[in-house]
This record gives C-alpha cells, structure tokens and sequence, in this order.
C-alpha cells in the first residue's frame, strides 16, 4: 500500500504563506491498495485537488472512507471529481448512527442552502454504507473500523494489505479522562486499531499548553499522541490533523516535542505535508 | 470481554468506565454476559471488596456473594436484581434491596440497572448505580448499615 496526502489541515482550510510547506487544506488522504485500488479516506478541502488527478484517468470505483461527518471532512465532497462522473462507482462508508442514515447525514451539508445540488442528484452512482461492526475487503485490502473518542459519531480506520497495515486516527482525545501510561491497554481508545501498525497516521492538533484550554474538544495533545504510539507500538507516526494556527515553524516544534516525548529515532515521526507520499 | 476486537473494549464501555470512575456515587459495570468489568470506588466502600479482587466475577458469583435479599430477608434471585434484568431481559430496572458487604456489613440499597446499547441490536453489557439508604424501614438501622461481622450470623 501507499498513502499520498492530499489535506493534513484540521478544523479549517489554512492556505497562505505561513503553511506553504506543510499545507493548508483539510483533511483527506489517498490510499492505493497493491492492486490499485482507489481508498480514499476522509474529503476535506484536499479531496479537490485529489479528484482532479483521478479524473485524468478515471477509475471504475472509489471507495470514500468518512471518519466523521465535521465540516473539515466532508467539505471537499462537492469539488471532488468523481462524484460528477457517471462513470464511476463511489461507495462512501461512515460511522452509523441511530439517528438516521449515513446518506440523510451528508445531506444535511450537501444540499441546499448550503450547496446547490442535491447528494441524491449527483451523476455518480454513489453507494452508501455504514462502516460494518467487522472487517471487510475493498479488493486486496482489508479495512476494520471502530469507534474512537470524539465528540459524535466518530470512527478510524485500519487498512491492511500484504501483512502490512496503516491506521488512521484522526479526530482522536485518547487521553480523555484516562492516563494513558497507566491504563490497562484494553481500556485505550484507538488501540485496537493502532496496535504495531507500521504507519499510523493520528490527530496531532495540539501543544500540551494549548491542550489544557481544550479538553474535551476531542483533540489531543503532543503528550498524548506520544503515549499513544508507545503504548500501540506504532512503527511510525504521521503527525496529523495540524491546527488552523500553526504555521511550519510552529509545527517543526511540535514535532520535536514529539520526538522528545516519544524518545524514538527521528526518521519514524513525520508531519504530514501536503503531496508526501508514504510507502506502507 | 465485550470487545471491539480481542485487544480492546468497545469504546462505549471505555466512557462507561471513565464516566463512574468520576462520580461519587456507586458504580457496577459488566459485560454483555454479567461478568464484572469494573466497579468504582464509591462501589468498593458498599461492596468491601476492592475492583481489582472482583474483576471478572461472573453473574452468578456477584448475584450471590453479596447474599442480596429484600426488606423481609427473602433471597433475590439474579433474574429479580436490577443488574440481572438488565442483562438478561435488556431492558431498565429498579428497586430497593438488602446485600451484605464481602466484609460483613449489611446494607439497605437503592439500585438502578439499564443495558448499554451501541446499537439498537448490540448489547454490551449493563450499568448498575446504587445508594445506600438510611430509611430502612423494619429495623433500628444505626445510619442505614449494621455490622454483621464473621460468626455473627453463623
């Protein structure tokens, strides 16, 4: 498998000269399984630019797998290409709800007034399914999905494929309530899904100052996610989720916090960037 | 263990968790089969067993340790408990009840039992909170609790 990122902002598109590097759309990350199949996961503002590149060579299925339905992860739906071809396939998977369905949720922001067209009359053939309580396959990948700790209706993902596997952990207060060097492992949210993956891709949104303004706004901070990697064991960490107020010195920091507080070598923890590309 | 996966509890029962380890108030947490998972502290004091001596306790071993009885001294079985309501007709359940603490003092209690629901076709397991209460009404209660330590009542 390979991850390319597409979107690594949190909250709300950031473009200007203060996250040139690092990049300012929202969330959304495309995943190529070894038999090129097309995953993408999450549609924030990055799904745009990544539908523009499917398009140049359609492909017959998408497989779009929702998070959470928060505007900076559904936001880039209407822009993303595939969606506008008849010719495609595009099967969204999402967290389900006991209050209603997946498609009726979407909706609610794609639809008039807030958007011109009505999801149920886009060109696509367009499926929608709740992510199953079991693993399932998308082609050679097998993709297990459970709910995590976030404010509403939230799940991550874990795709593995060939022995491989790569979490993705975003929109993640794993340290909610609980001390996370402590805890019985079972007791950790996530850590199912993290646990020895070669690549996990986790919210990183804020400074542990910043964090103690923020509890329970479902975000965690730099402390946290670094408890978090050791305790699943992760290979490597893909800083994820950057908050709207962070430009790239800002990160570059936060990134040492990281590696202080994780103690590990400096190759196995990366900021997401915009256009990075990581081989699984 | 009512699980996400074999290496993790479903994050329903981790809120469950978090939110009784908060509150002062007696909290009784087990899985979809009745096996305890966990209990907090201000249960620990009621029960006079530490969480960490009970996890894993089966429904029918905590249904009877704390030789739960009503007012008149008759046995409740696990089926008439609150906690065995909820967990084996999934539905809510409450009422007052007589234990006696794994330290030998007994109690007079007020329990409320509901199943925890992920979805509406998956159970997890139940929550049970529970008071004691000093206004037992057939005996000189002394605050609600009389000691009835080893050997006192054979």
């Amino acid at each position: 498998m390979q991850a390319r990122i597409w979107g690594c902002r949190g909250s709300i598109a950031t473009p200007g000269p203060e996250t040139i590097r690092y990049g300012g759309n929202t969330s959304c990350v495309e995943i190529r399984g070894d038999a090129d199949e097309v995953i993408v996961l999450d549609a924030g503002t990055g799904a745009r630019p990544l539908g523009n590149e499917l398009m140049s060579d359609p492909p017959a299925r998408v497989d779009l797998l929702l998070t959470h339905l928060h505007v900076d992860h559904l936001e880039g739906l209407g822009m993303f290409g595939p969606i506008w071809s008849p010719g495609t396939e595009l099967h969204i998977w999402g967290p389900p709800s006991p209050v209603a369905s997946l498609d009726e949720r979407i909706a609610t922001y794609f639809s008039p007034p807030l958007f011109p067209v009505h999801l149920a009359e886009v060109p696509a053939r367009v499926r929608f399914h709740d992510a199953p309580r079991e693993p399932w396959t998308i082609g050679s990948v097998t993709v297990t999905a459970h709910p995590i700790l976030h404010p509403g209706a939230t799940v991550g993902y874990r795709l593995e494929s060939a022995g491989r596997a790569i979490a993705y952990v975003t929109d993640h207060e794993p340290a909610l309530g609980t001390d996370l060097d402590a805890v019985d492992a079972s007791w950790i949210s996530g850590y199912a899904l993290a646990r020895r993956a070669d690549v996990l891709i986790h919210d990183c949104q804020y400074t542990d100052d910043e964090y103690a303004a923020h509890v329970g706004w479902g975000h965690p901070s730099v402390t946290h996610v670094a408890a978090f990697a050791r305790r699943v064991e992760a290979d490597r960490l893909v800083m994820f989720h950057h908050h709207p107020g962070h430009g790239d010195e800002a990160l570059d920091a936060m990134r040492d916090d990281m590696l202080s507080a994780w103690q590990v070598e400096s190759e196995r923890c990366i900021l997401a960037a915009e256009g990075a590309r990581i081989d699984v | 263990m009512s699980t996400t996966s074999a290496a993790q509890h479903h994050l329903v029962l981790i809120l469950a968790r978090d939110f009784a380890s908060r509150l002062a108030t007696a909290v009784f947490l087990v899985d979809e089969r009745g096996s305890v998972i966990y209990y907090n502290e201000a249960a620990e004091r009621v029960l006079g067993r530490k969480y960490i001596e009970g996890a894993g306790m089966d429904a029918d071993e905590w249904g009877t340790l704390f030789a739960p009885s009503d007012d008149d001294g008759n046995p409740i079985e696990l089926s008439e408990l609150p906690l065995g309501v909820a967990i084996l007709e999934r539905r809510p359940d409450h009422r007052m009840l007589r234990i006696r603490s794994a330290d030998g003092i007994r109690h007079r209690i007020e329990a409320t039992a509901f199943p925890l629901f992920a979805h509406e076709d998956e159970c997890l397991g139940a929550i049970a909170i529970f008071w004691k209460r000093d206004d037992d009404p057939s005996k000189d209660t002394r605050g609600g609790s009389e000691t009835d330590a080893p050997g006192r009542d054979g």
